[in-house]
């Protein structure tokens, strides 16, 4: 590790004096209404938000969606939602997951400036879940909706830190030419369903 | 280098109309961070923020570079340090190696770009595959990306169609960039399924937690990771942060000054290995310590590589990311590109009209325009001007400094320009007048009008 004592000692001999670290506390977006601001955000990155009061009418709501309708291999890690016909334990690896039509997934939390769900990583029993699936649906509470990275990372700071993201929308690219295409690497579709009263 | 940033960028400019549009396509990425920017009220907060947080893990890399070795290690990742380019590559060869890996699948990284890892693993037998859509289009076409966030900017859809075609069964003709893209996912999906590895960069690697954060569009880190059972994340050593907190600065600035999203579509923590798998991250200093020693550039170091600096720079847009010859072009990589070969990359301060664009759309608030001045001024003084330019600047510098050499001058131009033929005037003694016509030739001088108007100075 000779290299590691030199990297070290290289970077302790040129840095600059000490700079104190900024304080963060004023930052941040406040939204009278947050679930309207994540739906509207969700909107605008290409995703899907209906709100709905209990997890029966998310069922029913999602019999409603095409992506569900026309899905032959179904994977749901939420009791009670969508018509589940693959356990992704009982996979011997995650290349089994190739042609999955669709994932219901639990999201921890919203965030409202960014329509962006945290998907925690201990939850998922394969990791390509969220991103093979050829659609997505990711249910979280309501209340659960914050309004902004900060909030949300200040929750997170909460758990054992831990393999997690968060998913804003459905896979996109707009590398040929500017022009934005839906479905690049991963899902085609993103709903969000918000099960409950808001906060 | 042979043939600086002028004589690139004239290749450049010679098709004037592709040159109009890659200007404007930049510029409609630039109105779509500016409006992404004016809807987050705090937003000069957060910048200052982030140039604050940055400042703040420069003053501590170390301290901090041990701590998310010794958060990663717990977590169970294995952290490999080094100190060159040529040492990155030989720890991802042997990792690839000693686990019998063919088939890499690669995300967007530019710091293996840096370090020239593809050709190095490719020599060796290892099939390279990158997976973001703008890099797999460069690299089936054997050019490095000319722009770090949108890679084959510089392409149409025609040579994209043209270019899948022939590589990936396209139908002739074809250029709907839907179709393309559709036709580059079937294509990649299978080569994912393949893969014997997936090789990261990172966006941050969080001290506190040993995390190492990868943000996407494409979600073609996620799948890289998630399907091979070895993932290699490679970094610069200053991508730490100290805390989880600070990324919220940095993932609400990233993808706003990037593209004019709120943020990137995939936002994802790796740490530790998943159950049965390998993480490996590799953490590189390649020149990183010793620009850190340096008082006027060490700020370059601040840089999330968002690239909002090139879609506004009027130089930029209209001269093209090879214009550059560095793999980090625009205003950034004009300061960066010069720490690594001051001669060979002279000519790039003087790339720039030092409008100060780029300093205010950096998110972390780089001094890029000063900095980029003051590299002039080290060209200077390590004597890496060319002839001309330098022999101009003396005797400028000399007809200033002397009174009645300056007013004799004066006279002799303002008299003799107009009756010298053109062909002398627009020779190639006058670079300043190959793109432009000087101005007519005033009929007196300031001197006289203020004589005139208030009497004797």
């Amino acid at each position: 590790m000779a290299s590691r004592e030199a990297m070290l000692e290289a970077l302790r001999r040129n840095a600059p004096r000490e700079v104190p670290r900024p304080d963060l506390s004023g930052l941040g977006a406040h939204y009278p209404d947050r679930v309207a601001q994540f739906s509207a955000a969700l909107a605008g990155v290409g995703g899907t938000c209906l709100v709905v009061p209990d997890l029966l009418t998310a069922h029913r709501a999602l019999a409603e969606q095409p992506s569900y309708r026309d899905a032959k291999r179904v994977v749901s890690l939420v009791a009670g939602v969508g018509h589940a016909n693959l356990d992704p334990s009982a996979l011997a690896g995650p290349h089994e997951l190739e042609g999955l039509d669709l994932a219901i997934l639990p999201g921890e939390l919203g965030v409202a400036e960014n329509g962006a769900v945290y998907l925690d990583g201990a939850r998922l029993p394969q990791r390509a879940l969220y991103v093979i699936a050829e659609h997505l649906v990711l249910v979280v509470e309501a209340g659960a909706v914050v309004n902004d990275m900060h909030e949300a990372y200040a929750r997170l700071a909460e758990r054992k830190a831990g393999y997690g993201l968060f998913i804003s929308g459905p896979s996109k690219t707009a590398d040929i030419e500017q022009a934005l295409v839906i479905g690049a690497q991963g899902p085609r579709s993103c709903t969000v369903l918000l099960v409950g009263p808001p906060a | 280098m042979a043939g600086g940033h002028p004589e690139a960028a004239a290749r450049f400019v010679a098709d004037e109309a592709k040159a109009h549009w890659h200007d404007q396509a930049l510029w409609w990425v630039r109105k779509k961070r500016d409006a992404m920017a004016s809807a987050v009220p705090d937003w000069e907060a957060l910048r200052e923020a982030a140039e604050g947080i940055k400042a703040h893990t420069l003053s501590r890399l170390a301290d901090l570079l041990e701590e998310f070795e010794r958060n990663a290690t717990l977590a169970g990742a294995k952290v490999h340090f080094a100190k060159d380019a040529a040492e990155h590559n030989e720890i991802v060869h042997r990792i690839l190696s000693e686990r019998g890996v063919a088939k890499l699948v690669k995300s967007k990284s530019m710091l293996t770009e840096e370090c020239h890892l593809n050709p190095y693993l490719e020599a060796r037998g290892i099939e390279v595959t990158d997976t973001d859509l703008g890099e797999r289009i460069v690299q089936l076409r054997h050019e490095p990306p000319s722009h770090i966030v949108l890679p084959a900017i510089h392409l149409k859809k025609e040579e994209i169609g043209t270019l899948f075609e022939k590589e990936l069964g396209t139908r002739p003709g074809a250029s709907d960039p839907k179709y393309l893209t559709e036709a580059a996912r079937q294509h990649l999906r299978k080569r994912f399924l393949a893969a014997g590895a997936g090789l990261t960069g990172v966006n941050f690697a969080v001290a506190e937690t040993g995390a190492v954060v990868v943000c996407t569009n494409e979600g073609n880190a996620d799948m890289g990771t998630a399907l091979p059972r070895v993932h290699i994340a490679c970094m610069g050593v200053e991508k730490l942060v100290p805390t989880r907190a600070d990324l919220a600065v940095f993932t609400r600035l990233l993808a706003r000054s990037a593209t004019g999203q709120p943020v990137t579509t995939y936002t994802t923590h790796f740490v530790g290995p998943r159950p049965g798998g390998e993480l490996h991250v590799v953490v590189v200093d390649n020149g990183r310590s010793a620009q850190l020693k340096d008082k006027v550039f060490r700020r370059s170091l601040s840089c999330i590589r968002c690239g909002a600096c090139m879609n506004t720079c009027p130089v930029f847009r209209r001269s093209g990311g090879y214009s550059y010859g560095y793999i980090v072009p625009g205003p950034i990589g004009t300061i960066l590109a010069p720490s690594r070969d001051a001669a060979r990359y002279a000519s790039l301060p003087f790339a720039s009209s030092l409008c100060g664009s780029c300093s205010d759309v950096c998110p972390v608030r780089i001094d890029l325009h000063h900095e980029i001045l003051a590299w002039r001024g080290e060209m200077v003084k390590r004597g890496l001007l060319p002839f001309r330019k330098r022999f101009a600047m003396k005797l400028l510098s000399l007809v200033l400094r002397v009174g009645g050499l300056y007013r004799l001058t004066g006279w002799l131009v303002r008299r003799g320009l107009p009756l010298l033929p053109r062909g002398l005037v627009y020779g190639r003694f006058n670079a300043w007048g190959r793109a432009r016509e000087l101005p007519p030739m005033p009929g007196e001088t300031f001197r006289a009008l203020y004589r005139r108007y208030r009497g004797q100075p």
